[in-house]
């Protein structure tokens, strides 16, 4: 510091400008090698595993028991993916669950941001009690009430309306059950959802309402055309999550849809037992090469979407303003 | 605003009618899937619950008969209880702590940024229970733990979890602090897993602090330092709340005290001990939420 500080003064002035400059530059170069070393570390963390799973799904039986091959496989094959896309049901399960992911999805967007919307934007009497319901919502865990939800649907009469004309229906094993539940804003963290819609809405000028109006929409106009147009950011952020979670929905599918083969994360679930079955397979090793290639089949469906959304993601979540 | 208030009554009422029908949906599946489940489960906790034949069951009142089993005669539910409770505890500050620092250096500028941003959200796409089974699995392998590998061909690290505790308590540490550093090393993993979402709010947050307010601290002189504790941090505090909330509902969905009441409905069939522990648990969380979050937005900084 003192040395630097003498020569900054012995230097005349039109030259102190570049020591200045070199010194930053230093500076920055330290702190982006530190930074670098830190996120190639927790990315090592984060990789690692995933990188164990595509590199043993890819291993020959022979690689397996070579103890001389860590990671890098000497006699790639691909008969694990081949086992795995066969008793995954693969294409056909694929095309079923990002069917239903998108429909769910879709339907979650529409129902979150119409109540989102109601919260955030008109004032009746209830609605902070309401929307704290809406927060319990989100903070109870639905396995709480699973066991008489789960009943409710193994004899559905639309709240004894039904029990008038027929038997109770049963809408376990279908895919049902889960759409009543997200058409009525009780979907896979639904609560969330609505919270960052209403945050949203809450966010965005009340004059293009005004001008709607005066131009004479009326307010299911106004919200359609006018709101959720502009509400696009939201939109792609609760696209994201609930692509994602609503994929990766284990739980549910196994209370609700337990008699749907159809669902690749159940199907996986399913895999290790299918395949030690199917083929009378008993090393434990060679159904565990079969399960990691399952899961990176199972990974890259959802990783390209990953991929083609996070452009807009990114720009999507800074407007949208998760505020708490 | 103050506009409105102007025009008749029935302008207001026709207001409230429109919120009322475009919150409907969600009232109807709250009231009718939410709320009379949830004091079905409540009646359930208070009653000892029979099958029947179909699938169904019959409840007869028993009165806190399942609250004083859960805490005096169940084998282990005391303790799952109470480490699940601690665990959420612990696990707010290393969660929190842990993604603001990683959505601080993914705010940065370098190259690749893009999909250094997408290998922190693959936590978030994996994190399905199917999937998790698998890496922990490969999780052991890829650290030579697996059968296959020799034990004289497993690396060691030169840094182990030991050394590092032996080097803090050289400095003198209290061993209390000690273990909660070796227990967050320990789960560094677990940590990273958890914090995805939390790395995107915050990375959302950061984005939306007006850069014209660092220019100005930085005329002024301000070191990049004081502009963190001074502009950033009060900015991201409403965030920060966001995300003690999520953390805890989080860590608590994928706790142990969830899966023992989930486990004794679907595997031991006792429904009304099963719903006890639930409400037990739920209640607790509830506090404990409603604690943290008053003791930290006492900090938060809001706009209006």
């Amino acid at each position: 510091m003192q040395f630097t500080k003498n020569l900054l003064e012995k230097l005349p002035s039109f030259r102190r400008g570049y020591v200045l400059r070199a010194k930053k530059a230093v500076k920055e170069t330290i702190m982006s090698i530190f930074i670098f070393i830190i996120l190639i570390g927790i990315a090592f963390v984060i990789l690692s595993p995933l990188l164990a799973i595509v590199s043993n799904s890819l291993m020959s039986r022979g690689d397996i028991y070579n103890p001389l091959v860590y990671l890098i496989p000497r006699n790639p094959a691909s008969v694990h993916y081949e086992f795995a896309l066969h008793y995954m049901n693969y294409w056909q399960a694929l095309r079923f669950t990002l069917g239903y992911t998108f429909g769910i999805t879709a339907l979650q967007i529409a129902v979150c941001s119409l109540v989102g919307y109601g919260f955030a934007r008109f004032r009746f009497p209830g609605r902070n009690i309401l929307f704290g319901m809406v927060i319990l919502t989100i903070v109870v865990p639905t396995q709480t009430i699973i066991i008489p939800l789960y009943s409710q649907f193994r004899f559905f009469d639309l709240f004894g309306a039904l029990g008038l004309f027929m038997e109770p229906i049963n809408l376990l094993g279908r895919v049902w059950s889960t759409v009543i539940l997200t058409t009525t804003g009780q979907g896979l963290r639904a609560g969330l959802f609505i919270f960052i819609f209403r945050q949203f809405f809450r966010g965005l000028p009340k004059e293009l309402e005004e001008a709607a109006v005066i131009d004479g929409a009326g307010p299911v106009y106004t919200y359609g055309r006018v709101m959720l147009p502009n509400a696009v950011p939201a939109i792609i952020t609760v696209m994201l999550f609930s692509i994602v979670w609503q994929y990766n929905d284990v739980y549910f599918a196994g209370v609700f849809m337990s008699g749907v083969r159809n669902l690749l994360p159940v199907n996986l679930s399913g895999l290790a037992t299918a395949y030690h079955w199917g083929e009378q397979e008993m090393d434990f090793n060679l159904v565990n090469a079969v399960v990691n290639a399952g899961v990176v089949l199972t990974i890259i469906p959802i990783i390209v979407i990953y991929m083609f959304l996070q452009k807009f993601f990114m720009e999507g979540i800074e407007r949208s303003g998760i505020v708490g | 605003m103050r506009k409105r208030g102007k025009f008749s009554l029935s302008l207001r009422g026709r207001e409230a009618m429109l919120g009322y029908m475009f919150i409907m949906p969600w009232l109807i599946g709250f009231i009718v899937f939410f709320l009379a489940n949830y004091l079905h489960t409540l009646r359930m906790s208070v009653s000892s619950v029979d099958m029947v034949a179909a699938g169904g069951y019959d409840l007869s009142f028993s009165g806190l008969e399942n609250f004083r089993h859960i805490f005096t005669e169940h084998a282990t539910f005391t303790r799952v209880f109470v480490e699940s409770m601690l665990g959420i505890l612990v696990d707010i500050p290393l969660i929190i702590f842990f993604s603001l620092f990683i959505a601080l250096l993914l705010n940065r500028k370098f190259k690749m940024r893009g999909i250094v941003r997408a290998v922190f959200f693959l936590p978030v796409i994996m994190a399905s229970a199917a999937i998790t089974n698998a890496i922990e699995q490969s999780l052991l392998m890829v650290m030579g733990g697996l059968t296959t590998m020799p034990p004289e061909m497993q690396q060691t690290t030169g840094l182990s979890v030991q050394s590092i505790a032996v080097l803090l308590a050289n400095f003198g540490l209290p061993l209390q602090i000690i273990q909660y550093i070796i227990g967050a090393v320990a789960r560094v993993y677990e940590i990273v897993r958890a914090s995805g979402v939390q790395i995107l709010i915050f990375l959302a947050a950061l984005q939306s602090v007006p850069t014209s307010l660092y220019e100005v601290a930085f005329i002024e002189g301000s070191t990049p330092y004081e502009a963190f504790w001074k502009i950033t941090l009060p900015i991201i505090s409403p965030l920060i709340v966001t995300n003690v909330v999520y953390t805890v509902v989080d860590r608590y969905v994928t706790s142990a005290v969830v899966d023992m009441a989930y486990e004794s409905a679907f595997l031991h069939w006792s429904f009304g001990v099963s719903a006890a522990m639930s409400v037990v648990s739920s209640v607790a969380v509830l506090l404990l939420l409603l604690m943290v979050c008053g003791f930290i937005s006492k900090f938060a900084f809001y706009h209006t």
